[in-house]
């Protein structure tokens, strides 16, 4: 009952973001259309998609309580409810940097990077599981509600860095600066793919089901059969398969050998995927606008200050650095030796955390020490927020290790 | 020592970039950094630090080295780079499968992962983060982070404790935020400096006047915080080191079946396992109906304990002489805890062959039962007696494999495949022996008058207790407490400066701050509307 409900809450904080969204694009993007006056035009429709964020927000809120009162734990011990939660942190780190820096096109872009991460989480498997004993400590749950709020300020940051190289990459003519601000995008565009493409066809029904011998990892090392089943068509079957149910596509090949563990193959599949369908979705996005999709985005944040579009992003990683290295590092350690026995492990989630640490780290000095400003600090939050997404998608579902949730 | 003269007489240390006397800043273009050669970076004030002064001997070349933090930079990133490579492939201790041989752990690679895995393991990525190079980068980190706290601390210290209150006017202007009034104020310059301080100080700043000069200066404290968090930081890396130290570090792992006691490897304690337990979620203590498909979760991993002090442990060859100590059960994330040694609960083989059950049969006297016979597999009675018949144990194999040699053997100490030679004789005079192994017997005799009928074997759990030993934990915890409170520090609160200042009939103000532009600016454009003043403050570097 009360999952229902909190379930119904997500859908709705779901849905208020997208209207939040329209409301944002409206506010920035209309503000040179005819007989307005642009100021009160992006205060007036501003402040709507302000306020409609924060009902979002609330309700997001509601459904964090009600599955937590539902579940006795904290909505955060499987990718499902973590990914969910991280869009919860990165609206909160939102709305607290808005508070302070009062930018309306702001929101225009980080509402729709938690829109993404809110979507990213509906791809995952929702009931609620309950704890298996390694999970069953609060240090766990305040090791990830609190490294998920760095990480989400964090976000903020990566979205104002992309707002300044927006606003200052001149579009005149093809440079570096804009190829790779297009493959940001285009980066972007692909985890939107992926996302469609997964819940299409989750609705589908269409699996391929391979079936291949593999060795037990259980120490006997005994061969075994076992089933792999595609949510998406197959392009690459596993190494030395057979098919047992016909999908929508025949493969065009095998994953290499050494992709062994069961879901390898299956995960190369979707990142085929994922990159094609970035890729469509990027060039039909070129063929509408007919100009890079930066340029395009241009005018949106044209009217902004760059250097506080800067300080906005240095903002959000000085206040997100401190709270990243509490949850990620110092409570995760702490967990570590009450669980395991030992503060650290160099498990692979672990030493990424480290990663995003020391890049943040390098980040500040090269701020403080070096005057890197602007741009180059830009790229900096931007590589930062890719590195970020690493840790949490990439080491969760291609490196196994001690931390990774189950699942897709 | 090198000097420097100012336009005002005084004669400066070499590094020096605000004359210590008047404030003036001091003629640059000689430096190396090309970054200072505009304005003077106001980081320490001006102050000369030791890296920017010696350049000679070796040492010097060494201090400068891991005092400058372009160095530092490139030991973050490489070290960053390196951490990643170390993830591509799982590390040694990640391996899945059992590799008890350095070739297998070779094989191991080479076979899963090609071509790729070979080099891999070639150039040391399984152990990466144990290599020397990798320590190697940690102590350069270590290293540099004392060096540059060194080399900072004490030009910080007296740059912050004796703020400038009367600045040159070229200080001023030189300032990234700058404004100041056109044309002559005509205001009375003591009331509004009065006036001034208020509204400052109603925005948190602290008031320094002097003469036609005011300073406003704001959480100070706060360029203390790089400086505490890289002590933090290296409390924090002295704490791991200090993990080699003899007896600072213990890890080691024991098995202990149900009701038995063993030593604690290298420690004077014993543990017993009272009992093991795996419990898992029932169908209605789930939030919701999960279609597990047969599938359980289990829930707790437990084992109740005992630990003991054997009080002989000093004296070698003595019985030892336990003492309960503590009880209590054992759970993931929840260890057994005495004084610094901590047991985990780690591990377990569940449903695990104890005893083998048997009952005795006389086949002479109609099959009948005489009574059981049960062998310990782990410390198997040596003789029983059965009514008036006696059983011996003459061989126990607990993991049996014939040898090369022909002869029988055993592949371990764990009973995986028991095998038994037992005698059975009787009041009667009849000597029987039998084998057991794999569920059959083997009778020496053609027709034997006594046989065993196999019962339900006792099955026991098995507990893997991991015991850890790290005195050198709360000592690491403490360097990462003092490195929150200094990143805290610096990242939650900015050092500003405003200077108010009344030369030739003008008022100029500036502002400085180390980060967060934004905020000073607001403050400073407040407080220039409350004092009523035409002052429109430019900021260096914006159109
Ligand atoms: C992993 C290692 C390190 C970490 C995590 C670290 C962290 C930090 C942090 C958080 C700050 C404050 C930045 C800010 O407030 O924006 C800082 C500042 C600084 N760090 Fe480090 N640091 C590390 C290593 C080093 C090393 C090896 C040096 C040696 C050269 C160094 C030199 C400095 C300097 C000079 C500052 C600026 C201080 C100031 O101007 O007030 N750091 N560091």
């Amino acid at each position: 009952m009360l999952i229902t409900v909190s379930n119904w809450l997500l859908n709705a904080a779901f849905i208020l973001y997208v209207i939040s969204t329209i409301f944002f694009v409206v506010a920035v993007t209309g503000k040179r259309w005819s007989g307005r006056d642009p100021k009160e035009h992006e205060r007036r429709f501003g402040g709507i998609a302000y306020t409609i964020a924060v009902l979002g927000f609330l309700a997001q809120a509601g459904y964090i309580v009600c599955r937590w009162i539902a579940s006795g734990h904290s909505p955060t011990s499987n990718m499902f409810e973590f990914m969910a939660f991280f869009d919860f942190c990165i609206i909160l780190a939102y709305l607290i940097l808005y508070r302070i820096y009062r930018i309306t096109a702001l929101g225009a872009f980080v509402i729709p990077l938690g829109i993404i991460m809110l979507a990213y989480a509906y791809v995952f498997p929702k009931e609620v599981t309950p704890l298996i004993p390694a999970l069953q400590s609060y240090w766990l749950h305040i090791h990830v509600t609190t490294a998920a709020l760095g990480e989400g300020v964090l976000s903020v940051g990566f979205a104002s860095g992309l707002m300044y190289l927006i606003r200052t990459v001149s579009q005149e003519r093809a440079t570096k600066s804009t190829r790779w601000l297009e493959t940001v995008i285009a980066v972007v565009l692909m985890l939107i793919g992926f996302i469609l493409m997964d819940s299409t066809y989750a609705r589908l029904d269409q699996n391929t089901v391979f079936e291949m011998q593999q060795q037990q990892m259980d120490g006997a090392g005994q061969m075994k059969n076992v089933q792999v089943e595609y949510t998406l068509p197959a392009i690459v079957a596993p190494n030395g398969s057979t098919i047992i149910k016909e999908g929508p596509l025949t493969p065009i090949g095998e994953a290499p050998a050494w992709m062994e563990g069961k879901d390898a193959a299956r995960k190369l599949n979707t990142m085929i995927w994922s990159v094609l369908s970035g890729l469509v979705l990027y060039g039909i996005l070129r063929l509408i606008l007919r100009k890079r999709i930066a340029a395009a985005l241009q005018p949106s944040v044209s009217g902004i200050d760059p250097e506080l579009l800067d300080e906005i992003s240095y903002r959000a990683v000085a206040i997100g650095y401190p709270i990243f290295t509490l949850g990620a590092l110092i409570f995760a350690m702490i967990w570590a030796e009450e669980a395991w026995g030992r503060f650290w492990g160099w498990d692979p989630k672990e030493t990424w955390a480290l990663i995003v640490w020391l890049f943040y780290s390098a980040y500040l000095h090269l701020r403080l020490s070096r005057g890197w400003i602007g741009t180059k600090s830009a790229w900096m939050s931007v590589i930062g927020f890719v590195i970020i997404l690493i840790t949490l998608v990439v080491v969760n579902l291609v490196i196994a290790g001690l931390h990774s949730y189950a699942g897709v | 020592m090198d000097t420097r003269k100012c336009e005002c007489g005084h004669t400066n240390p070499i590094g020096t970039m605000l004359c210590e006397s008047c404030g003036k800043p001091v003629d640059f273009r000689d430096t190396h950094d090309a970054q200072q050669q505009a304005f003077p970076d106001m980081r320490y004030e001006g102050m000369a630090r030791r890296s920017q002064t010696y350049s000679r001997t070796i040492i010097d070349r060494i201090w400068n080295f891991f005092s400058s933090v372009k160095v530092a930079i490139y030991l973050i990133v490489i070290t960053l780079i390196a951490a990643a490579v170390g993830t591509i492939f799982p590390q040694q201790i990640y391996i899945p499968v059992p590799v008890p041989t350095e070739a297998d752990v070779a094989n191991f690679y080479a076979d899963t992962y090609g071509k790729l895995g070979e080099v891999y393991y070639l150039l040391g990525f399984h152990n990466l983060y144990s290599s020397w190079w990798f320590v190697l980068l940690l102590v350069m980190i270590g290293t540099s982070l004392v060096i540059c706290s060194l080399d900072r601390i004490i030009p910080l210290y007296k740059a912050l404790s004796k703020p400038r209150v009367n600045q040159h006017r070229s200080f001023l202007t030189g300032q990234r935020l700058f404004g100041e009034t056109s044309s002559e104020a005509a205001v009375d310059t003591e009331a509004f400096m009065t006036k001034a301080a208020e509204q400052l100080g109603k925005k948190g700043y602290r008031i320094y006047r002097e003469g036609d000069s005011l300073m406003a200066e704001k959480a100070r404290f706060s360029r203390w915080g790089p400086y505490i968090n890289h002590i933090g930081l290296i409390l924090f890396l002295l704490g791991v080191l200090a993990r080699n130290i003899p007896g600072f570090h213990l890890d080691q792992f024991v098995w202990v079946r149900e009701g038995q006691t063993v030593a604690v490897p290298e420690t004077p304690y014993y543990v017993k396992n009272e009992n093991y337990q795996t419990v898992y979620w029932d169908e209605n203590e789930m939030a919701q109906n999960l279609d597990l498909q047969g599938k359980v979760i289990p829930k707790t991993y437990r084992t109740d304990a005992i630990l003991y002090l054997n009080k002989n442990a000093d004296l070698p060859g003595a019985e030892p002489d336990l003492v309960e100590i503590q009880k209590g059960p054992i759970v993931v994330n929840h260890p057994m805890v005495y004084e610094d040694l901590a047991l985990y609960q780690s591990g377990v083989r569940e449903m695990e062959l104890g005893a083998l059950n048997f009952v005795l049969i006389d086949s002479k006297a109609g099959n009948k039962a005489l009574g059981n016979l049960k062998l310990d597999l782990y410390s198997p009675q040596t003789e029983q007696q059965i009514g008036n018949v006696k059983v011996r144990v003459i061989e126990y194999f607990p993991d049996f494999i014939m040898g090369t040699d022909g002869k029988p053997a055993t592949k371990s100490n764990q009973p995986q495949n028991p095998m038994f030679a037992l005698e059975i004789s009787a009041d009667n005079g009849t000597k029987e022996k039998l084998v057991y192994l794999q569920g059959g017997f083997i009778s020496d005799t053609e027709n034997p008058r006594y046989a065993l009928d196999i019962k339900m074997p006792d099955l026991i759990d098995i507990t893997g207790l991991m015991v850890r030993k790290d005195k050198a934990v709360p000592f690491i915890y403490f360097g990462a407490f003092i490195f929150m409170v200094g990143v805290v520090m610096g990242s939650y609160w900015q050092h500003r400066r405003i200077w108010v200042h009344r030369e030739d009939q003008r008022i100029l103000m500036a502002g400085h701050t180390n980060k967060n532009w934004f905020g000073i600016r607001r403050e400073m454009e407040h407080v220039i509307k409350a004092l009523e003043i035409p002052i429109l403050i430019q900021e260096k570097g914006k159109s």
